[in-house]
């Protein structure tokens, strides 16, 4: 049997030879088969678990509850010391000089990823923007959000905040940081399907002394990531709980 | 339930001493400022309580807010921060809600250690372990100026 492997599509594309690499490794370490398998939107990632075609996932907190509630997954590990946190950004001759600037009818670029849109809608609540004032203009990356705003077609972005700091030099000098997110605790996952619960121990282990070598500092610095750490059921838990109060 | 009272070396200004009587008859002197502490921008504050509503865990947006320090705050009844302009009919209604097991959303005046006070809008869920109510979780963000003024002119009637 092969198993799936995949990671939410909200990973830097540099990233992409790095999850190919672990990828390697986790079959190496695993002594079975895994094909990684990247989805290029959300929407095809969530068809894929509703079909039961992932077994392990660097999951996106959003997706945490559909995945433990409905799918039976659990939390195997998480990098150490990253955390997601949104920032919402306009032109840099926009005339809103913060949030209670901006008018209740809004034209807002974001990408897909969900905990970002949930973090950013909620920043805009001060000035009595909600989702049903607000028009989405969808795009498929950030590069994109960032063009939509220089050009005139969004009012203001949304953006993960490493996303936005990782944009060129040029584009970040045409746009203005209106609000960062300062929440500390909304965080990514490796979660693992019902077929690969058997390895959990194994590769919960191989996962958390992976920084203690330099192959695996490798592996690691091809995802960004300085180490794992073990990620309990009440960490997992949490994360729903709190996409919970943030989606009301 | 017994809550250490704000005495005048927590606070600067001046303040108005007041006393609050909790649900369960106990009751805490508290010193209030008239002098409101901003919601920074893009923070949320995030705690945790066991089952009476003593805080189990908090985030460090929680623990700059309250003035309060972790150790403090670690043990300590949610109701710590209770203002006494908020009426109790609100907490009622609050606890109400989530011991039922549905989510409570609302605005919230919170009272500092020193006095002063910051307002939130708080979403508190019930937490479900196993199928059962273990304690809650808590979520503040920064409110909206037109929904508290709202509240104020309902509630508080000002």
């Amino acid at each position: 049997m092969t198993l799936t492997n995949t990671v939410s599509p909200d990973f830097p594309p540099s990233h992409i030879a790095g999850w190919y690499i672990f990828n390697t490794w986790l079959q190496n370490t695993l002594n079975e088969r895994v094909r990684l398998e990247l989805h290029d939107s959300f929407s095809q990632q969530q068809e894929a678990i509703q079909a039961d075609a992932v077994d392990m996932i660097y999951a996106n907190p959003a997706d945490a509850a559909v995945l433990v509630r409905e799918k039976g997954f659990v939390g195997v590990a998480r990098p150490t010391n990253r955390v997601d946190e949104a920032v919402i950004v306009v032109a840099k001759d926009s005339p809103a000089q913060a949030v209670e600037d901006l008018p209740e009818s809004l034209k807002v670029a974001m990408t897909a990823q969900p905990d970002v849109s949930t973090m950013g809608m909620i920043m805009l609540e001060p000035a009595d923007i909600t989702p049903d004032t607000v028009t989405k203009i969808e795009r498929d990356t950030y590069a994109l959000v960032a063009k939509s705003l220089m050009d005139g077609d969004a009012d203001v972005g949304f953006f993960l905040k490493d996303a936005f700091e990782s944009l060129s030099s040029f584009v970040k000098s045409q746009l203005r940081v209106l609000v960062t997110s300062d929440i500390q605790v909304v965080r990514h996952g490796l979660m693992l399907g019902p077929r690969m619960q058997q390895h959990k121990e194994a590769l919960q282990a191989a996962l958390l002394s992976m920084h203690e070598t330099e192959n695996g500092k490798d592996i690691l610095s091809g995802l960004g990531f300085e180490a794992w750490e073990a990620l309990h059921s009440e960490d997992v838990e949490f994360m729903i709980d709190l996409m919970e109060t943030l989606t009301v | 339930m017994e809550i250490k009272d704000i005495t005048p070396a927590d606070v600067s200004g001046d303040y108005e001493e007041h006393h609050i009587t909790f649900y369960d008859g106990s009751k805490r002197t508290v010193l209030v400022v008239d002098e409101e502490v901003p919601y920074p921008d893009g923070r949320l504050i995030v705690s945790v309580t066991d089952l009476e509503g003593r805080i189990t865990e908090c985030n460090k947006s929680f623990v700059d807010m309250s003035a309060y320090s972790r150790d403090e705050l670690i043990g300590a009844p949610q109701c710590i921060l209770r203002h006494p302009d908020i009426p109790s009919h609100v907490y009622a209604d609050l606890w109400e809600t989530i011991q039922a097991g549905k989510k409570w959303q609302g605005y919230i005046k919170n009272l500092r250690k020193d006095g002063r006070y910051y307002w939130v809008l708080a979403t508190i869920i019930p937490t479900v372990r196993n199928g059962e109510i273990v304690g809650y979780a808590s979520v503040r963000r920064k409110p909206s100026r037109k929904k508290i003024d709202a509240f104020i002119a309902e509630h508080l009637g000002n």
